[in-house]
């Protein structure tokens, strides 16, 4: 009866101590101290965690790693194959615009067939000024047929087997092209060089020419047909002891970025030897 | 039947010829690429197969190129003949020789196209010709000459593998 009581009182006080310390903690009186408490226990837990988080990040982070590393190169293999099809797309941009500048041509001078072809190559020699381009007999192609771009005149097909042609540019040194000054109304012989360079021969003194003026083609001779563009005049040099007078012209077509040509498929070239004059014994 | 792999290998020559290195230009010259291999190939390979190669190169040049066959082929045969005459004497300095072969012929190839030229009524002047074409041409044959050299001398071990000796 006596160890009852006793138990009971113990529970009794327990209860009573319990019940006042959460009765002083919900009327706040102990708020410093569970402060205190629930600090030391955070500052314990984040101890723990920090670390359980760093030693999970060292056993996994060669895993992540590899992971990274292949898609890493799978992302530098993707950029590499779009900035090759930028690249590609550029290239494809560039000759739509020559191709569409070439259409426009053609349907602004519908007397003259043409037949597109591109530049492949360039004369091995640097004597002489000559293009390869990937159109041949096989395509209607025969020699002497001019060629042409969107700009001006190239020049005229000098041998053709069936898949391709040679053609010599108008910038060559043995070229030789009659042409028109639109505004001066003379005729003149172009002449190229070594260097790319185009110049006037056989100009009357008495023409008035000045830089500017448009080069055309005349069609005497019967290489080219005539009033295709040909360059502008760049300067004219006239000396009173001389018979001609000469003058640079600029040409219309850049010929260090031939890319694509037109070649005149109906025109036929005379060949006007046998009407020239020969020595007789 | 080694011979046959001039044909793959000079037909790529001619081809990069026509449509790379032409248009590489340093003032109106350009380099002449067949002439440096033939030089190569001619300093570096002891069978004479290189006679073989100078035709079929100056072939497919002449079927390219609008320039006579006959100042191709004379000049490519005319630096293999320079190149087998320097191999017998300046045998031990083969970069040497390969310089020398291709200041000599690069000269005499592109001069003996000039004069060819000239009778052929092309108006080229003499100092047009020396000033833009010559000199400008054989400052890029001299740049592709060692590199060039390089690979002929793999392509000649590979083609003609040297007889070990025991």
């Amino acid at each position: 009866m006596k160890d009852f009581l006793n138990r009971s009182l113990r529970t009794t006080i327990v209860f009573l101590v319990v019940g006042g310390i959460l009765m002083l903690a919900l009327g706040g009186y102990l708020s410093g101290a569970s402060r205190g408490i629930t600090g030391a226990f955070i500052a314990l837990q984040t101890w723990f965690s920090t670390r359980y988080n760093a030693i999970q990040d060292f056993l996994s982070a060669p895993r992540d790693i590899a992971t990274l590393r292949q898609r890493n190169a799978e992302l530098e293999a993707e950029v590499s194959r779009l900035q090759g099809q930028v690249i590609e797309l550029q290239q494809q941009v560039r000759e739509t615009q020559i191709l569409a500048a070439l259409v426009d041509f053609s349907r602004a001078n519908p007397e003259s067939t043409y037949k597109g072809a591109a530049v492949i190559g360039r004369d091995p020699s640097p004597f002489l000024h000559y293009v390869i381009i990937n159109r041949g007999s096989s395509d209607g192609i025969l020699r002497g047929m001019p060629v042409v771009t969107n700009q001006g005149l190239v020049g005229r097909v000098d041998a053709v087997i069936a898949g391709a042609a040679r053609v010599q540019l108008i910038t060559d040194p043995a070229s030789a092209v009659n042409v028109r000054l639109q505004n001066a109304q003379a005729d003149a012989v172009l002449v190229g060089s070594v260097t790319g360079d185009l110049s006037l021969d056989m100009l009357a003194q008495d023409a008035v020419v000045e830089a500017g003026d448009v080069v055309l083609t005349s069609g005497l001779g019967g290489g080219y047909p005539p009033d295709l563009i040909v360059g502008q005049v760049l300067n004219v040099r006239k000396l009173d002891v001389e018979l001609f007078q000469r003058a640079a012209v600029q040409p219309a077509v850049d010929f260090t970025r031939l890319q694509i040509v037109l070649v005149i498929t109906n025109f036929r070239p005379v060949d006007i030897q046998p009407l020239i004059p020969t020595a007789s014994p | 039947m080694r011979t046959l792999v001039a044909f793959p290998v000079l037909i790529l020559v001619v081809i990069l010829q026509s449509a790379v290195i032409s248009r590489i230009r340093l003032l109106a010259g350009c380099a002449d690429l067949m002439l440096v291999i033939l030089a190569a190939w001619a300093l570096k390979t002891d069978i004479d197969a290189s006679w073989q190669w100078a035709f079929l190169g100056g072939i497919l040049v002449s079927f390219v190129s609008r320039m006579p066959w006959f100042v191709v082929l004379g000049g490519y045969f005319g630096v293999v003949a320079l190149a087998h005459l320097l191999r017998r004497r300046v045998w031990q300095a083969p970069v040497l020789a390969m310089f020398s072969v291709i200041f000599v012929g690069t000269m005499f190839m592109n001069l003996g196209a000039y004069v060819v030229l000239q009778f052929l009524s092309h108006p080229i002047t003499l100092n047009d010709a020396l000033g833009l074409i010559v000199l400008p041409s054989l400052l890029l044959n001299l740049l592709f000459a060692l590199p060039v050299y390089a690979m002929i001398r793999d392509l000649a071990h590979w083609v003609y593998p040297v007889q070990e000796v025991e």
